[in-house]
């Protein structure tokens, strides 16, 4: 399958002081075309600002730099401002978090869909218009025609949801970055929207990279998974093979902190500790502070990729010694 | 009866004793809550040069403010001198007089030529009536600190005592104050000062009252605002929940969530009030012995052939220093506490 | 939307009756009508003077209701007479107020208009330059002006202006007032530069906060995120949001355009409103102060309600409820 995105060694740092801090530290993934993939992770671990970098909107001071940040044959990195911004809307689009304010209050939702259209073809505003109609439509945006002409603060959260993601669609973009397009919604709407996200994926073969933190979400769209802790990717490989055979401690201890799987009763599972600072990251392994199989390499060096299973490929130390069952360590190792 | 208190060289000597005192207790206060400690650091860090302008003018003030009677020799030409108070800036720059205007360090009168008393002496020259501009200058900042940090101090509080009440309580009181707030907002501030200054009694104390009366609605919205949003809080409710009383809520919850803009709304005001207090003396409305006067008889100086620059010069430099120190220590505090800059260390 | 004009007018007529009570607690409570002969007539004048002239101009009654005199007193006077424009004459020279006003309007509004306006557009487009080229050397250098232009008070632009533009290079005259639009210019344009320059750097900075507020919103980045440029950002999704806070700073200035500057035409010779009331400061006139700080008020309550009702108009947000 041929990579539409291949991302090598992506390092996205701001400065702080006289140093500077990389909140996403060398990672890599690859998508192919029309493929799924879920950035999953906490807060604050560099997944948000993974899909920035790939947009190359990192906010100032943020620098972004790569071995490679390739997406359908152009080297991103190497375009000029004016070229990146011809790419952006057009070959890669994205929708954001918060529905609520990434829509500009004082302007008709059909005007700022039409945009999408008029910034990337030459194209009348009529054919425009028509076209914003049609996506609305399609994104299923009842009563299109008047929608066009409302404001943004006239539309439920879901609603707004679907114009962000029309405005997304509108240039038939190659990838589609989705940053938790779901987190700020309702539940029922949420499905919805991954419904819809679903549908348009399967229509228009559109490649998703989908930020999020909700492994629920995970399960519903993703292809293929990448698990990001502390700015570096823990794990990562096909939605079944990291599911069910979920090699880094990390992986492992945020499926079991999934409340469904406890019996009544039993007491939650949680991973002891909280995610460092940038500005104290550990040497070695960054997850060595709160994993249960930490031993002695783990502080020292970053541990390379060990690959265990067709294409799955997880970061950690303990995956070259024998498996000491994990639960049992676990077990211990409880507060 | 209040002019004589407020012009009595013992007043000034304990409220410069208050101010120190209070600053000292501020400063150890400050120094024992972190936040507010790396904050000011930061601040300072920002802007070393203009905090340290700043200090200086303070100090310069506060040397003017100190006075005590006695000191001067029975020889000395000037007997009259030997019953009035005299501050410590007196005693270390002052006492040296000519007749009339002479340029700086120069050794002979400007305008008609005859040989100076101190020759060589005056280092920005003297004015129309023979004082030395530097000392003149030099006493300037403590009627500008007077003015602005003085008032400030007075309206600050009631701003923010009335503020906090009407946000709080709303219902009548807010009504009230909305009402007297809105009324007093919606007379143009300069008109409403030159009227009022008018209408008072002329002095000092006066003139700070018609500014700080004109000057503390800004900071009432404000604080009236900020205290309705601050009420809804979760820990508020919280708080009330727990069965606290309503001044406990007000001292621990409220009030230190809007330092910082008291902080910040200070430095301005000031400002603004050095910059009033220079317009009311150009309209010869203003206090005696500022630098907006001295700007004020600029007017005719500039004028004259050959011109009187010197004046206006020192005038100029002492007004102009201390109002951009002020706004740049203002904006490095802003910087240190707004939450957007604040992670950019300078 | 009826409802609420209605409401905010209420509140404005409540506010003018406020205003009208603190200047008769100024005017009549602060200082009593004895004072206001005196400081006309002078201190030493004899009592049957003083009586004379209050009987003149009207402050021979009780100041306040009492029995017997329920609404012939000063305090009902001060009403009646203030709200129906009735502005008698001048404390200081007996002149009928109202045709100062009429006479000191026109050349009021010469000097502050075309000052407001070139402030203004000077403001604004300097603020987006600036929001352009935000974090670069341009934006930090105009901020540093911007504070030194803060710092130097207006009278020091006055001085300076006259000094050297009018002084040594003799481009415009110092002072003074001619009718007639061909002349007038001569005289307006020195007072016109001290003041859009003096004012300049607190513009530039108020815009300029305007502007970064909305630079960082989310729908910002979201325009950037569909490939639109900075300058089209700015103009076309930046700037109508800050339209709106602009709009209510604009708005909130007419008031003044009318009272005019005291300083600049006291200091410039041009006899407009603010040298009527910068010749009562200097001869006492109580009658003509009141006046003038009524009539501000009025215009500025009036300015108020217009600003509120403009914002329903300008932002989708409150307009459709």
């Amino acid at each position: 399958m041929t990579s539409l995105l291949e991302v090598e060694g992506l390092t996205t740092s701001f400065p702080a002081g006289a140093r500077s801090v990389a909140v996403v530290d060398g990672i890599s993934f690859s998508l192919a075309a029309g493929e799924v993939l879920a950035l999953v992770g906490e807060s604050g671990c560099g997944k948000s600002m993974t899909a920035l970098s790939v947009m190359r909107l990192v906010p100032r001071p943020g620098q972004v730099a790569a071995k490679r940040l390739w997406l359908d044959g152009k080297e991103l990195l190497a375009l000029s401002v004016p070229q990146m911004r011809r790419v952006r809307g057009s070959s890669v689009a994205m929708i954001f978090q918060e529905p609520m304010t990434s829509l500009n209050p004082v302007i008709r939702v059909g005007w700022q869909v039409m945009e999408s259209v008029l910034l990337h073809e030459s194209v009348s505003k009529r054919a425009a218009r028509a076209r914003a109609l049609d996506l609305f439509r399609r994104v299923g945006i009842p009563d299109p025609n008047h929608r066009l002409d409302a404001f943004p603060h006239q539309l439920s959260g879901g609603l707004k949801q679907r114009v962000m993601i029309a405005m997304a669609l509108a240039t038939h973009p190659k990838l589609l970055i989705a940053d938790e397009p779901t987190t700020a919604l309702d539940v029922t709407i949420q499905a919805q929207i991954l419904e819809l996200l679903r549908e348009v994926q399967r229509e228009s073969d559109t490649a998703i990279l989908l930020i999020t933190h909700d492994l629920g979400v995970v399960n519903e769209l993703a292809d293929r998974i990448a698990v990001m802790y502390a700015g570096k990717v823990a794990e990562q490989g096909s939605r079944m093979d990291v599911l069910k055979n979920p090699s880094h401690p990390y992986t492992k201890g945020l499926l079991r902190a999934i409340p469904a799987l406890a019996r009544k009763g039993e007491r939650l599972y949680e991973i002891t500790g909280t995610v460092p600072a940038p500005r104290d990251f550990p040497r070695g392994c960054r997850f060595c502070t709160r994993c249960p199989e930490a031993f002695e390499p783990c502080a020292e060096r970053v541990p390379e990729a060990t690959t265990v299973g067709p294409a799955h490929e997880a970061y950690c130390h303990a995956l070259g010694t024998p498996p000491v069952g994990p639960s049992e360590r676990s077990h211990e190792q409880r507060p | 009866m209040v002019s004589a208190l407020t012009n009595s060289h013992h007043t000034s000597n304990v409220v410069v004793l208050l101010l120190v005192l209070g600053g000292l207790w501020l400063g150890w206060r400050v120094k024992r809550n972190e936040p507010w400690h790396d904050a000011l650091a930061d601040a300072f860090r920002r802007g070393p040069t203009a905090w340290c302008v700043l200090g200086l003018y303070v100090l310069v003030a506060l040397a003017d403010s100190v006075a005590w009677k006695g000191g001067v020799s029975a020889a000395a030409p000037d007997q009259v001198a030997r019953f009035e108070a005299k501050s410590l800036l007196d005693r270390a720059v002052g006492g040296k007089t000519e007749k009339s205007y002479s340029a700086p360090l120069a050794t002979r009168e400007f305008a008609r030529d005859r040989p100076l008393v101190r020759p060589g002496t005056h280092l920005l020259g003297t004015d129309k009536l023979g004082r030395d501009v530097l000392f003149v200058t030099l006493k300037g900042a403590r009627v500008a600190l007077l003015v602005g940090g003085f008032t400030s101090l007075i309206a600050i509080p009631l701003a923010l005592l009335f503020g906090v009440l009407a946000g709080y309580f709303g219902k009548w009181i807010d009504d009230g104050v909305f009402f007297v707030m809105s009324t007093l907002a919606s007379m143009p501030s300069v008109l409403l000062l030159v009227a009022m200054i008018t209408a008072l009694p002329r002095g000092t104390i006066w003139v700070c009252v018609a500014l700080g009366v004109t000057s503390w609605v800004g900071f009432c919205r404000l604080a009236r605002g900020e205290t309705f949003k601050l009420r809804e809080l979760d820990y508020v409710n919280a708080a009330r929940a727990l069965g606290a009383s309503h001044a406990r809520i007000i001292v621990r919850h409220i009030l230190p969530n809007l330092l910082h803009l008291v902080l910040i709304r200070f430095v301005l005001l000031f400002s603004a009030l050095v910059l009033s207090e220079a317009v009311l003396s150009w309209l010869n409305i203003g206090v005696d012995g500022s630098w907006g006067q001295m700007v004020a008889q600029a007017k005719n100086e500039l004028s004259r052939d050959p011109i009187v620059w010197w004046n206006v010069a020192g005038a100029t430099v002492g007004l102009v220093g201390l109002l951009l120190s002020i706004n740049v220590v203002g904006d490095t505090i802003r910087d240190a506490l707004d939450p957007r800059t604040r992670g950019d260390r300078a | 939307m009826l409802a609420y004009v209605v409401r905010r007018t209420c509140f404005g007529a409540l506010v003018v009756l406020g205003v009208l009570l603190f200047l008769f607690l100024l005017f009549f409570g602060v200082t009593s009508p004895d004072d206001i002969a005196r400081r006309a007539i002078g201190d030493k004048a004899m009592p049957h003077v003083i009586e004379q002239w209050k009987k003149n101009h009207g402050y021979d009654k009780p100041r306040l209701p009492g029995p017997g005199h329920l609404t012939d007193n000063l305090l009902v006077e001060h009403y009646r007479r203030m709200l129906t424009f009735d502005f008698g004459k001048s404390d200081a020279d007996n002149t009928p107020i109202v045709d100062r006003l009429k006479h000191g309007a026109v050349p009021s509004l010469c000097l502050t208009v075309p000052e407001f306006l070139l402030g203004l557009l000077l403001g604004i487009w300097s603020a987006l330059v600036v929001a352009l080229f935000r974090g670069t050397y341009i934006d930090k250098s105009t901020t540093i002006l911007c504070v030194v232009l803060m710092s130097v008070p207006i009278l020091l632009f006055i001085i300076g202006g006259q000094y050297l533009i009018g002084k040594q290079l003799r481009w415009f005259p110092i002072s003074g007032w001619e009718r007639g639009s061909s002349a007038m210019w001569r005289f307006l344009a020195l007072p016109v530069i001290v003041g859009v320059l003096s004012g300049f750097g607190g513009t530039v900075r108020f815009y300029r906060t305007v502007f970064l507020d909305e630079v960082y919103r989310d729908y910002v980045r979201t325009a950037r995120a569909k490939g639109a440029g900075d300058m089209r950002i700015l103009l076309r999704h930046v700037l109508p949001n800050a339209m709106i806070p602009v709009l209510t700073a604009v708005v909130m200035e007419i008031p003044f355009l009318f009272t005019g500057s005291l300083l600049l035409e006291a200091a410039f010779g041009i006899p407009g409103l603010g040298s009527l009331t910068v010749d009562a400061i200097n001869a006492n006139d109580f009658a003509t102060l009141r006046t003038m700080v009524f009539i501000g008020s009025l215009l500025f309550v009036a300015a108020q309600i217009m600003t509120d009702i403009g914002y329903t108009l300008v932002d989708p947000r409150v307009r459709l409820e």
